[in-house]
C-alpha cells in the first residue's frame, strides 16, 4: 500500500472535523478551545505539506512555516488573554464568557 | 441701425428716475438717516423724471419724425445653455409713445404729489416709490426681450403692493395690497409659463428672434396633445395681462387698490401699470395673430370687462371707485380691441385713456382734498363754485372719457366700436354689443358721477359720519368750506386736461392709418382685416366727428348723460325708487357679482382647505409618520429582532462562521 494524496487529505479532513467539534462541544474549558484552534490549524498545514509534495511544488511547504509562526504568536496571546480573563472573573470556563457582544 | 438713437441716451431714460429714488428713499428716510428733508428730495426725484421725460419726448420725436430704431443687447447677464439672458433696448413707436406717456404721466402726478401728500409723514418714502415704479414701468415698456419685460412686469408689480398698502397702519389697505399681490400672482404664474414656452421652443427670449420663429411655432402642437402651441402660449401670456390688466375674472384686485393715495391710483392703477398687460400683447401681436381661438377667448374677457365692470360703476358712491371700475371698464375696451387684432387701436386707446384717466384720478383726488377727505359722492354736490378748475378739467376728462366727438376718448372709442364691428371672429357679435352698451353705461356713470359731485345741491356739511375719514392721512378743520386746490395740484390738471381733449385727434391719422407702428405691431390683415375696413371708411379726424352724428355710439352717449341728468338733477327720488324695486339687481351689483364672495369663501377656504388636508395628509401622516417615524422605527424594530442573535457565547459566533463558511463553499463549488 502506497501513501496516495487522498490519504493526506482524509487525514487534514479528519483533524479538520475533530477541532470543529471540539469548540462546539467544549462548554468548560478556554484551553481546550485554543488547542482546537491550533488543531485546525495543524490540519491545514498537513493539506499544505501533502500538495506541495505531490506537486513539486515548494511554496505550501514555506507558507506552512509562515502558519506556524503565526500560530504561536496567536496561541501566545491567546494564553495571555486567558490568564488576564482568570484573573478578573476566576473562571475559564466557556459558558460564563458571553460578554462578547453589541 | 440707427443714427439719432444711442444707447447711453437711452439709458439716462430709466436711470435717472431710479437714481431720484434711490436718493430719495435711501437718504430721505429713516433708512439713511433722514439727510435730506422733503423739498430736496421732490426736487430730486422730480428732476429725474423731467429728464426722463425730456429725453423719451426727444425720442419720440426722431422717431416719429426721422424713422430713427434702436434695438440693441446692452448688457448680456447670463446664457445657461443656449439661452440668453440679455439686458437691452427696442426702440421703435410703440416704445417711444409708451415712454412719453409713462414719462409725462408720471412728472405729472409727482407734481401733484407736493400738493396731495403735503402733511403725510411718509412723504420722501411717497416719492422714491413712485419713481421706482416710473424706472420698472420704462424698463418693461423699453424692454427688447421677454426677461426683461417679465422683471419690469414684477417691479411695477411689487411698487403696485408698496404702495396700496402704502398707510401701512391701515388694515383695509394691508388687505388690499395683499389681494393684490395675490390676484396678480395667478396672473403671472400664467404670464411666465407663456414665456416659459416660448423659451422652450423658440429657443430665445428675444422678442425679434423669437417672432422670426412665430411661423415655426404656428406648426407646433402642444406635447401630448392636439392643441396648436401657438395657442397655449398665447392664453398663456394673455392670462398674464388679465392679472395685471385687470380683466375679468382677475380684475378684483383693482377697485380694492383705491385703498392707496390718489396719485397712485392715477399713475398705476389707471394710467400707466394696468395697461401694461395690453402694451404686452400690442407686443406680441406676431404670435397673437396666429391663434383665433386666443383672440377669440380675448375678445370674450375684454368684453365681459367691458360691460359688467361699467354696471358696477353705477351703484358705487366712493369717488375713486367709480373711476377704478370705469377704469376696468376701459381696460376691457383695449382688450377688446386686442382681440379684434386692433393691436393700433387697442394701444390708441391706451394713450388716450391715460392722458383722461389721470386727469379723472387728480382731479378725484383733489376734489377729496376740497372737501376734507371724504370720498362719499353722497355728500359732495355743487362744488363747481368753489373749485372752478378742478371742475372744468373733470367736465373735460368726463367728455373725454364718454366719447364727445372732437376729443381724444371718442376717436380712439369709436375706432374700437367700428373695428369689433369689422371682425370677422365668432366672439365678435358679442363684443360688439358689449361694447355699444358699454358706451351708455360709461356715459351715465361718469354723468352720475359728475353731477353728483359738482352740481346740484351742497350735502358736504350733511356727512353723517364727516370723522371717520376714508383717505385719512391729514386733518384739517372739518367746518371749513370746499377750497380750490393749490397750484402743484391744479397745473398736473390743466396740463393732463390739454392732451385729453386734442390728442386724439392730432394722432389718430399716423397712429393708426400711418406707419408710425409698422414695424412694431404686426397684424394678418387677410384673416383678421378689421384694420384695412377701418382704413376705408376713415378720411380724416374732422370728418370722423361729422360722421358720429349719424351713428350709433354717439346717441347712446348723450342719452346716457341725459339719463343721469334727469335721475341726479331732475328727479333725484327717482334712483332710490328704481333700487327699491329692483333690489335683488341691486344687491348683486352691491356685492360685485359675489365674485369677492366666491374668491374668499370658495378660492380662499378652499386652498386654505387643501392645503390643511395635504398638510394632515401629506406632511403629517405620509411624510413625518411613514416616511420620518416609520424608517427609525422600521430600523429599530430589526435591530432589535438582530440583537437577539448577538448571544455573546464564543461558540455560536462560531457555528455562524462555520455555517457561512458552508453556504459560501457551497454556493462556489457546486452551484457556480
Amino acid at each position: 500500500m502506497t501513501l496516495t494524496l487522498g490519504h493526506f487529505l482524509s487525514l487534514g479532513a479528519m483533524l479538520f472535523a475533530l477541532s470543529v467539534v471540539g469548540i462546539f462541544l467544549n462548554r468548560r474549558n478556554l484551553i481546550v478551545l485554543l488547542m482546537a484552534i491550533e488543531l485546525m490549524l495543524l490540519a491545514v498545514n498537513t493539506n499544505f505539506v501533502a500538495f506541495s509534495y505531490y506537486l513539486h511544488d515548494m511554496q505550501g511547504q514555506i507558507f506552512v512555516f509562515f502558519i506556524l509562526t503565526v500560530a504561536a504568536a496567536e496561541s501566545a496571546i491567546g494564553l495571555a488573554i486567558l490568564v488576564l480573563l482568570f484573573r478578573n472573573k476566576s473562571s475559564i470556563s466557556v459558558d460564563e464568557l458571553n460578554t462578547l457582544k453589541g | 441701425m440707427s443714427q439719432t438713437l444711442s444707447a447711453s441716451t437711452l439709458l439716462i431714460v430709466p436711470l435717472a428716475p431710479l437714481l431720484g429714488s434711490a436718493l430719495a428713499g435711501v437718504f430721505g428716510t429713516q433708512f439713511g438717516g433722514n439727510w435730506i428733508g422733503r423739498r430736496l428730495s421732490h426736487s430730486l426725484t422730480i428732476l429725474g423724471v423731467l429728464v426722463a421725460f425730456i429725453v423719451s419726448a426727444m425720442t419720440l420725436k426722431s422717431v416719429a419724425l426721422d424713422g430713427a430704431r434702436f434695438n440693441e443687447t446692452l448688457y448680456t447677464w447670463m446664457v445657461v445653455g443656449g439661452l440668453k439672458m440679455e439686458v437691452g433696448f427696442l426702440v421703435d413707436g410703440l416704445t417711444a409713445m409708451m415712454m412719453c406717456v409713462v414719462t409725462f404721466v408720471s412728472l405729472m402726478v409727482h407734481l401733484y404729489t407736493i400738493g396731495y401728500m403735503e402733511e403725510d409723514e411718509g412723504y420722501n418714502r411717497f416719492f422714491s416709490y413712485i419713481s421706482l415704479f416710473t424706472f420698472s414701468m420704462l424698463m418693461l415698456v423699453m424692454s427688447n426681450n421677454m426677461l426683461q419685460l417679465f422683471f419690469g412686469w414684477e417691479a411695477v408689480g411689487l411698487v403696485s403692493y408698496l404702495l396700496i398698502g402704502f398707510w401701512f397702519n391701515k388694515p383695509t389697505a394691508i388687505f388690499a395690497n395683499m389681494k393684490a399681490f395675490l390676484v396678480n400672482r395667478v396672473g403671472d404664474f400664467g404670464f411666465i409659463l407663456g414665456i416659459g414656452l416660448i423659451a422652450a421652443f423658440a429657443g430665445t427670449l428675444n422678442y425679434t428672434e423669437a417672432f422670426a420663429k412665430a411661423a415655426d411655432l404656428a406648426q407646433m402642437s402642444f406635447p401630448g396633445t392636439d392643441w396648436m402651441l401657438v395657442t397655449v402660449i398665447c392664453i398663456c401670456l394673455f392670462i398674464g395681462a388679465m392679472g395685471k390688466s385687470a380683466q375679468f375674472p382677475l380684475h378684483v384686485w383693482l377697485p380694492d387698490s383705491m385703498e392707496g393715495p390718489t396719485p397712485i391710483s392715477a399713475l398705476i392703477h389707471a394710467a400707466t401699470m394696468v395697461t401694461a398687460g395690453i402694451f404686452m400683447v400690442a407686443r406680441m401681436s406676431p404670435l397673437f395673430e396666429l391663434s383665433d381661438t386666443a383672440l377669440n377667448f380675448i375678445l370674450i374677457i375684454g368684453s365681459i370687462t367691458a360691460l359688467f365692470m361699467g354696471f358696477l360703476g353705477i351703484i358705487q358712491n366712493d369717488i375713486k371707485r367709480v373711476v377704478a371700475y370705469s377704469t376696468l371698464s376701459q381696460l376691457g375696451y383695449m382688450t377688446v380691441a386686442l382681440g379684434a387684432s386692433a393691436y393700433s387701436v387697442a394701444v390708441f386707446h391706451l394713450m388716450t385713456h391715460a392722458f383722461f384717466k389721470a386727469l379723472l384720478f387728480l382731479a378725484a383726488g383733489s376734489v377729496i382734498m376740497g372737501v376734507h377727505h371724504n370720498q362719499d359722492i353722497r355728500w359732495m354736490g355743487g362744488l363747481k363754485k368753489y373749485m372752478p378748475i378742478t371742475w372744468i378739467t373733470s367736465l373735460l376728462g368726463s367728455l373725454a372719457l364718454i366719447g364727445t366727438p372732437l376729443f381724444s376718448g371718442f376717436y380712439s372709442k369709436d375706432s374700437i366700436i367700428e373695428a369689433v364691428h369689422e371682425s370677422h371672429l365668432p366672439a365678435a357679435g358679442f363684443a360688439s354689443f358689449a361694447v355699444l352698451a358699454g358706451v351708455f353705461v360709461t356715459a351715465f356713470y361718469s354723468f352720475r358721477m359728475y353731477f353728483l359731485v359738482f352740481h346740484g345741491k351742497e350735502r358736504f356739511d350733511q356727512n353723517p359720519d364727516a370723522h371717520n375719514h376714508h383717505d385719512d392721512h391729514g386733518h384739517h378743520d372739518a367746518h371749513d368750506g370746499p377750497h380750490e386746490s393749490p397750484w402743484v395740484v391744479t397745473v398736473p390738471l390743466i396740463l393732463l386736461a390739454i392732451p385729453s381733449v386734442v390728442i386724439g385727434f392730432l394722432t389718430i391719422g399716423p397712429m393708426l392709418f400711418g406707419d408710425f407702428f409698422k414695424d412694431a405691431i404686426f397684424v394678418n390683415l387677410e384673416k383678421h382685416p378689421a384694420m384695412e375696413e377701418l382704413a376705408h371708411v376713415f378720411h380724416g379726424p374732422l370728418q370722423m366727428a361729422v360722421h358720429a352724428f349719424t351713428s350709433l355710439p354717439l346717441w347712446l352717449a348723450v342719452s346716457g348723460v341725459a339719463t343721469a341728468y334727469y335721475m341726479y338733477m331732475v328727479n333725484p327720488a327717482l334712483p332710490t325708487a328704481i333700487k327699491r324695486n329692483a333690489m335683488p339687481l341691486f344687491t348683486l351689483l352691491e356685492n360685485k357679482y359675489y365674485l369677492d364672495w366666491f374668491n374668499e369663501n370658495v378660492l380662499a377656504r378652499g386652498a386654505r382647505a387643501l392645503g390643511m388636508g395635504l398638510w394632515k395628509v401629506g406632511d403629517q401622516a405620509i411624510i413625518d409618520g411613514t416616511l420620518v417615524n416609520g424608517s427609525w422605527k422600521l430600523v429599530g424594530w430589526v435591530s432589535g429582532v438582530v440583537c437577539k442573535v448577538q448571544t455573546g457565547y464564543l461558540y455560536h459566533y462560531a457555528l455562524a462562521m462555520i455555517l457561512g463558511i458552508f453556504v459560501l463553499m457551497t454556493y462556489f463549488v457546486w452551484l457556480k
